[in-house]
This record gives structure tokens, C-alpha cells and sequence, in this order.
């Protein structure tokens, strides 16, 4: 049991250490890496790609955490 | 033909040290010296044991490899750090204020370590150092001069380090919000730079491209920065009416 906790502590600091708090953040970088890779492939250049998604990466988190903060104010009492 | 290896390599160089430094002095600033500097120096003795072990074969590593999975890792922190500081300076502004706290080693530390501010480090030196080795070993071996070469480098990696070493203290004049977007906005930079690079793009205009990159990203932050202080004081104006 005591190794199995090792483990799962183990893995739960990379998890915390590499994707953060803000899990949108690495699935987006992810996603975009692997269509890059797919337009290289292709032949068609893509240097142009992941700034774009750069740009739209920060813009969803930046609402994500607007939103969880308004919904905080929400519920807090007055 | 020594001169023109010399300054050839050397240029070349003070590039990727530029790159190095910048990671170091920025990472250092606001995640504290100690777990930075050693991410540093360990980076910097594997990077001499794997030069010393590989010598001139070291153009065979898989450099493509590295650069994507560094620059990803580099994307997603830089990422976490541009939007953080985003909020942040929205909050405080560019000027900062007092209760800016001093930069400390916060976050997942073990073994005594701030490991994110020894990873970003050690990567940050093993990757530009392996470019500057195979700066020195391609411009070195090609005039027969890899001595000459390796002073090129080694003198190039000095006088930016010496620089940034110099020029650390007046980061300290710097609010710390807007020092976490800087440095946000270069790991950003260069870890698009790296993983595009190491999926195979070519960057128009070469390493030409990263201030222009670092100047788009700069004008994103500063964008972004203006939606939420509009958001953030016309919810507040709302809430007071």
C-alpha cells in the first residue's frame, strides 16, 4: 500500500508540476503541437499556428477564471 | 580565416546565450536564485559531460527532440505565467504597488527545491549550451579550428553571462507583476519558437523571428490587459450603482 502511494504522490506532483492549475492551458498546447506535426507532415508550413493558438489559449483562461471568480462573488455571502 | 571563424562563431553564439541567460536571470528573479542557479549548474555539467563524451559527434543528438520537448514544456509554464501576470498587472497596474511581495520559493519544492525554477533553468542552460556547442563544432571543424571555435563560444557565453549578472540587481526595481509577464511572455516566446522548430518549421527570417515574436506576444498582454481592467472596474462601477 505504501508503494502504491508512493506512486500516486509521485505522479500527482508531475501532473501539478507540468499541466498547473489550469489543465485548458497543456491540453491546448498538446492539441496544437499535434496539428502542427500534421501540417508539416503535409508539407504545408506551419510556423504561423501556434501563435494563434497562443493568442486564443490565454483568452479562454482569462474567461475561465472571470467566470470562476464571478460565481465565487456569487455564492459568497454578503 | 581565424578572424572570420572567431567572430562567425562568436556572433552565433552570443545568440543562443542571450537565449540562456534571459531564461536564468527571468526564471531567477521571481521563483528565487538558489533553486535557479543549481538548475543551472547541474545543466551546465551535463552539458560539459555530454560535449566531452560525444566531442565532435555531438552534431548527431537528436537536437529536433530536445527542442520540441523543451519548448513545449517551456510553452505551457510560460502559458500558466502569462496568464497569471495578465490578472495581475490588470489589478495593479504597470506601476505595481507596496505590497508587492519579494520573490521567494514558492511552489512544488522537494528535496529543498523549487523544482519549476530548477527544471526551467536546467533546460534553459542544456539547450542553448548544446546549440552553442554545435555552433562551435560546425563553424570549429569546418576551418579546421575547433580550439579557436571553442574560445569563440566559451568567451560568448562569459561576457552574457557576465551582463546579466551585472544588470540582475535592477530587476529588483521592477514591480513583480509585471517582471511575472515579462518573464512569462519569454518563456512563451522561445518555447513556441523551440517546439514549432522541433516539429520541423521553418521560422521566417531564422532566429529574426523571435523579437518579432516577443513583440506580438507583447502587444497580446497589453491587449488583454486592457479587457480585464475594463471588465474587472466596470463590474465593480456596476456593483457601487
Amino acid at each position: 500500500m505504501k508503494a502504491w502511494d508512493a506512486v500516486k504522490s509521485f505522479a500527482l506532483f508531475w501532473y501539478g508540476f507540468v499541466v498547473g492549475d489550469d489543465w485548458m492551458i497543456a491540453a491546448g498546447v498538446a492539441v496544437a503541437l499535434g496539428v502542427t506535426y500534421g501540417l508539416q507532415t503535409d508539407s504545408v508550413p506551419a510556423w504561423w499556428l501556434l501563435p494563434l493558438v497562443v493568442v486564443a489559449v490565454v483568452a479562454v483562461s482569462l474567461r475561465r477564471t472571470n467566470r470562476r471568480d464571478a460565481r465565487g462573488r456569487a455564492s459568497s455571502p454578503s | 580565416m581565424g578572424g572570420g571563424t572567431f567572430a562567425t562563431t562568436f556572433l552565433a553564439s552570443v545568440v543562443e546565450a542571450v537565449e540562456m541567460v534571459a531564461i536564468v536571470v527571468g526564471v531567477g528573479s521571481i521563483r528565487g536564485w538558489r533553486s535557479t542557479l543549481i538548475g543551472a549548474a547541474v545543466g551546465f555539467v551535463v552539458l560539459v559531460i555530454v560535449g566531452g563524451a560525444l566531442g565532435t559527434a555531438l552534431t548527431a543528438l537528436p537536437i529536433d527532440v530536445l527542442r520540441l520537448v523543451i519548448g513545449a514544456l517551456l510553452l505551457i509554464f510560460g502559458l500558466q505565467w502569462f496568464a497569471k501576470a495578465v490578472r495581475r498587472v490588470a489589478v495593479k497596474g504597470f506601476a505595481g504597488d507596496q505590497e508587492d511581495e519579494p520573490p521567494t520559493e514558492a511552489g512544488e519544492t522537494r528535496l529543498g527545491l523549487d523544482w519549476t525554477a530548477f527544471v526551467l533553468s536546467f533546460k534553459g542552460v542544456l539547450l542553448e549550451g548544446l546549440e552553442i556547442a554545435f555552433i562551435v563544432v560546425t563553424f570549429g571543424a569546418a576551418a579546421k579550428q575547433l580550439w579557436l571555435g571553442g574560445i569563440a563560444g566559451g568567451a560568448a557565453l562569459v561576457l552574457v553571462a557576465g551582463l546579466g549578472l551585472a544588470f540582475r540587481g535592477s530587476l529588483r526595481r521592477i514591480p513583480r507583476s509585471v517582471l511575472i509577464l515579462v518573464v512569462g511572455l519569454l518563456l512563451t516566446t522561445f518555447g513556441t519558437f523551440w517546439a514549432a522548430e522541433g516539429l520541423g518549421a521553418d521560422w521566417p527570417g531564422g532566429d529574426a523571428a523571435l523579437p518579432v515574436l516577443l513583440g506580438f506576444y507583447s502587444l497580446v498582454a497589453a491587449m488583454f490587459v486592457a479587457l480585464q481592467r475594463r471588465q474587472i472596474f466596470g463590474s465593480a462601477r456596476e456593483a457601487t450603482t
